[in-house]
């Protein structure tokens, strides 16, 4: 994505309940419409409605088997690797069907990136092969290109200074905070407009939390991320949108500011201040 | 104390029934062992002496003349079993793939089976499958029909450990690739077969070692040959037929050059098992 316009981006992070209505609304990546999805039988997400706005940061909350995870997975249709599973409803990626029958998969995943809960350098592969795997099985060549994606790549995602002496070492010898930036500069190399992330610091220290939590700050200037969390706090410290997913269904959608200080439902208010979930 | 005599004598019978129980376990052990240290003290003893550097680059001489060699069935095993890799590790491998990553539940179940029942059957079958397909419609004995026999051998094989190591792969790996956009069948080659390459080769070893030795499969269809093959769709000498004719042959020279080509026939399946340690060994730290 290009360099944010800044007007939109202060325009976004403003509480969405505080715009006045006769602003024009921010522009959308996603827009999520009436969107259920089954694994076989069961239904995982149930008539979901939701609009995902551009260089922001949308944090699903939720409890454990809420649907957070597939709905994130949705988004770039990653969900349809269990079998079985079916979509109803319509997921637009700016304007464009990301399930009509004419779109490849690969390419919506080339467009929305995603990092995963447990971060996941391929074993086989040094630390700079890691970062440029995604370019590299995509078909590119050049190796000036390569390596200045590479170092670009990692200096976004906040770990040059750290291995750039060491590009040739195994990811995996990296610490686990480092090897989930790894997997950020990864997924940023292959350049997508939307990054998802699955609860990318349930595995982590409080300080390498931190620092992923800062890069996530910085990097929606470019992007637009959407994640899932199980923690709270967090989702209230990095997002600009929350959505409260309970039971397959979107209970409440808003800006952060007004779900975590004067949420409308009953349920969100009872999963934010620890009454379940 | 009656009950604590009573608990004495308990004490004493466990101490008994523990030691004839170590005990019993350990001559176990130790029987396993056993086979292994006596085949190769016995092949030492009476191989060794004819182990030689005419037995590696000399022709069998004729019956009666002293002296001679196995190269053309040491050539000839090699030869066999390159012809047997180029049948069984393709199909072993992509079969095993298959399974691993695209098969439904029951073709899966239906290609195990079958790959076990074939990792049962009796190598002989092999050789007589392959004599009535190949031998009798081209009317004779080659090399073809040899490593075919001995490929039909190695298919299940390779592709049970494929499949097992393939599936050892952490779906993360698949899910990384696959979420970079990165076609599926690249994130299978590029990714998860590399993972698993270690593991691939091992099986491929594995199965090569066991081959190796077969002789069976290759009496009606490689058969032996006492000379050089210069045609694969001739006769070829195989180490293991060489091994067989020689050892059930009258003449004592024979006997001596039959110790010595076991002796190198296990040193040899020795020596894969031995790489194969080595490849495995770091298995733990590579996750696969």
């Amino acid at each position: 994505m290009a360099s944010p316009d800044p007007a939109v981006v202060e325009h976004v992070e403003r509480p969405a309940e505080l715009s006045p209505t006769t602003e024009p609304a921010p522009p959308l990546t996603f827009q999520v419409k009436n969107v259920s999805i089954w694994y076989g039988e069961k239904r995982a997400i149930d008539d979901v409605t939701l609009d995902i706005a551009s260089n922001a940061v949308t944090a699903i909350i939720g409890p454990s088997g809420c649907g957070k995870s597939t709905f994130l997975r949705c988004l770039n249709r990653m969900h349809e690797l269990v079998p079985k599973t079916r979509v109803e409803g319509r997921v637009l990626l700016q304007g464009e069907d990301l399930y009509s029958s004419t779109v490849d998969p690969a390419i919506v995943r080339r467009r929305v990136g995603m990092v995963f809960q447990k971060s996941n350098p391929f074993p086989t592969m040094s630390i700079g092969e890691n970062v440029i795997i995604g370019l590299r099985l995509n078909g590119v060549r050049n190796q000036k290109f390569l390596n200045e994606r590479l170092e670009k790549s990692l200096r976004m995602a906040a770990l040059w200074d750290e291995v750039k002496d060491d590009l040739h070492k195994s990811g995996t010898s990296l610490s686990g905070g480092q090897q989930q930036r790894l997997c950020i500069a990864r997924a940023l190399a292959v350049e997508p407009e939307v990054l998802l992330m699955d609860e990318p610091c349930s595995a982590l220290d409080p300080i390498a939390t931190a620092k992923i939590e800062e890069l996530i700050y910085e990097l929606k200037a470019q992007y637009t991320i959407v994640t899932v969390t199980h923690n709270m706090q967090q989702a209230g410290r990095i997002s600009d949108f929350t959505a409260f997913l309970y039971m397959g269904r979107l209970i409440e959608f808003g800006s952060t500011t007004k779900i975590f200080t004067n949420p409308s439902q009953k349920q969100t208010e009872d999963y934010i201040t620890g009454r379940f979930g | 104390m009656t009950m604590h005599s009573s608990r004495a004598d308990n004490h004493t019978w466990r101490k008994i029934m523990n030691a004839l129980a170590s005990a019993t376990t350990f001559v176990s052990a130790l029987l396993v062992i056993a086979p292994l240290g006596l085949i190769f003290f016995h092949l030492l003893a009476n191989g060794a002496s004819s182990v030689n550097w005419a037995f590696f680059t000399h022709l069998p001489k004729p019956v009666g003349e002293a002296g001679g060699g196995m190269v053309n069935a040491i050539v000839g095993s090699l030869e066999l079993l390159a012809f047997a890799s180029a049948i069984g590790i393709p199909i072993g491998v992509l079969g095993g793939v298959y399974l691993a990553e695209y098969g439904t539940a029951r073709a899966n179940a239906l290609l195990r089976f079958v790959a076990d029942v074939l990792n049962g059957v009796p190598s002989i079958t092999f050789g007589v499958v392959v004599y009535g397909l190949v031998v009798l419609r081209f009317k004779g004995f080659s090399a073809y029909a040899g490593g075919l026999a001995l490929g039909l051998i190695m298919v299940p094989l390779i592709l049970r450990t494929t499949e097992e190591v393939i599936l050892l792969v952490p779906n993360g790996y698949r899910e990384a690739a696959l979420a970079l956009g990165v076609a599926r069948w690249k994130t299978i080659v590029y990714i998860v077969m590399k993972t698993a390459s270690k593991g691939i080769i091992t099986g491929i070893l594995l199965a090569l070692a066991r081959v190796g030795g077969e002789t069976a499969p290759l009496l009606f269809t490689a058969f032996g040959n006492r000379f050089w093959n210069h045609n694969l769709s001739e006769p070829i000498a195989a180490l293991p037929l060489q091994i067989f004719t020689y050892a059930i042959s009258p003449y004592d020279d024979w006997h001596r050059q039959a110790w010595a080509g076991a002796l190198v026939l296990v040193t040899g399946i020795f020596c894969v098992n031995v790489l194969v340690r080595i490849l495995t060994r770091g298995r733990t730290t590579s996750a696969v």
